[in-house]
């Protein structure tokens, strides 16, 4: 036997079948795990995301299950992705991503938004900013973040939508201020985004509260 | 047959031939996630799992090994064990996916682990390359936790911060604050921070190790200078 095998591996098809063999036992073993862990990341996926929206948005302000539908459009050249809380049939406020760029790298942040255009709450999800001077929007790491709740696009006036090295009212952090005044550019254009398209975002056309029906732009 | 010292692989292993305090391998992963210890705790237990299991793959598929294709084979095995293991841990050690994560990836580019595969597990029976894919794991283990505590330390003031989140909510009393007050160290937390303080651990192991040998007799001529 091990005779036969010394002298097939001397064959010239024998290192392209072992390669072979091996490329199909490994995609198989990658399938089936792929196939296990499937539902349950979706799963672990989801709580995350509840867990984060229930960070921006009170749950009193929905009666429905916000994260059920996820929407996907392409707004002024950029593709967003966000969901609709609703009460009584109608659209109370929208969660949505959206990133800006910060000192080394895109800043991704989630936002959520009241109807009347009032911020819910703002959590900046992932980061390259330098650690100990531009990582300060964690939440983790200080409170910064929840200074943007409940002001809107007249609340502060435009030029107060600027860390106060700009002269406007946001704190900059020493020896950092380009990490903050990305994080409130970012925001601010979110808001006018959502002013633009407020009918849109709110399904305000939409007189009949369906939510089988998806518009599409 | 033939005996393995298992007490000899060990030892070499975690101290004389360490991966990295030695043979300098693995630099790039472990320069990234050592920023703390927690995290380089967190790298070096997934890269025990990895090592054993592809230890243990590649000496039982030795037989059948032809020297043209076992590089591609090996890194095949490797980058699949790696994936594996991200998803399982992804779907049921999901909090522990969620501070690992960026860095599983990492493990593949771990030349360690493909070091190992090549010069001993396609060598040996299964069993002793197990023994040395898991010493090789704990010597790796062991100088990110040290890299990673060393710079902590220097670099923000705590050791083991957020080891609660790796290792469940029991071991909250790993995290100590060991400098309060302390404003911080950016330099160390950096990457170059990282390869100045790797130097000086390198430059401390050689100090140790010179000060626990016995000095050479006078008599011995400079031809009789050990290479090992």
């Amino acid at each position: 036997m091990s005779m036969n095998l010394d002298k097939m591996k001397q064959t010239l098809v024998y290192p392209a079948l072992l390669m072979g063999s091996v490329s199909l036992l490994v995609c198989s073993l990658l399938l089936l795990t792929h196939n296990l862990t499937a539902q349950p990341i979706a799963d672990r996926q989801r709580e995350d995301l509840t867990k984060l929206m229930n960070q921006v948005l009170p749950s009193n302000a929905y009666d429905n299950q916000p994260l059920d539908q996820k929407y996907q459009e392409q707004i002024a050249d950029k593709q967003f992705i966000f969901y609709r809380a609703r009460k009584l049939g109608k659209v109370s406020a929208i969660i949505l991503f959206t990133k800006t760029s910060g000192y080394s790298g895109d800043i991704n942040m989630l936002v959520a938004i009241k109807e009347n255009g009032e911020l819910s709450g703002v959590r900046v999800l992932s980061h390259t900013e330098t650690p100990g001077l531009g990582d300060d929007i964690e939440l983790a790491k200080s409170d910064w973040i929840l200074g943007f709740s409940g002001l809107s696009l007249g609340n502060p006036e435009p030029k107060g939508w600027a860390v106060k090295k700009d002269g406007g009212q946001f704190d900059a952090f020493t020896g950092a201020t380009i990490t903050p005044r990305a994080v409130v550019k970012g925001v601010y254009e979110i808001l006018q985004l959502f002013k633009e398209n407020k009918v849109f975002f709110l399904e305000i056309k939409d007189a009949t509260p369906d939510t089988d029906t998806q518009k599409t732009l | 047959m033939q005996k393995y010292d298992y007490k000899e692989i060990f030892k070499s292993n975690l101290w004389t031939n360490n991966i990295v305090f030695a043979q300098m391998l693995a630099l790039c992963p472990l320069l990234a996630v050592t920023s703390g210890a927690t995290n380089g705790l967190g790298l070096g237990l997934i890269t025990i799992g990895v090592m054993i299991f592809s230890s243990l793959l590649i000496s039982l598929i030795r037989p059948l090994l032809t020297p043209q294709v076992r590089i591609p084979i090996f890194v095949l095995l490797i980058a699949a064990l790696v994936t594996i293991a991200d998803l399982v841990m992804n779907a049921w050690l999901h909090e522990l996916h969620k501070v690992l994560g960026l860095f599983i990836p990492l493990i593949v580019t771990n030349c360690a682990i493909l070091g190992r595969a090549e010069s001993y597990a396609s060598k040996n029976p299964w069993f002793p390359a197990v023994m040395d894919g898991l010493a090789t794991g704990i010597g790796f283990t062991f100088a990110l936790v040290i890299l990673g505590g060393f710079r902590e330390v220097i670099g923000s003031g705590t050791l083991f911060a957020d080891a609660s989140l790796l290792l469940g909510d029991s071991f909250s009393v790993m995290e100590l604050t060991l400098l309060p007050e302390y404003r911080g160290m950016l330099l160390v937390v950096l990457p170059s921070g990282g390869f100045i303080m790797l130097g000086m651990l390198l430059a401390g192991k050689r100090l140790l190790d010179s000060y626990f040998k016995s000095p050479p007799p006078e008599t011995s001529s400079h031809s009789a200078c050990s290479i090992d």
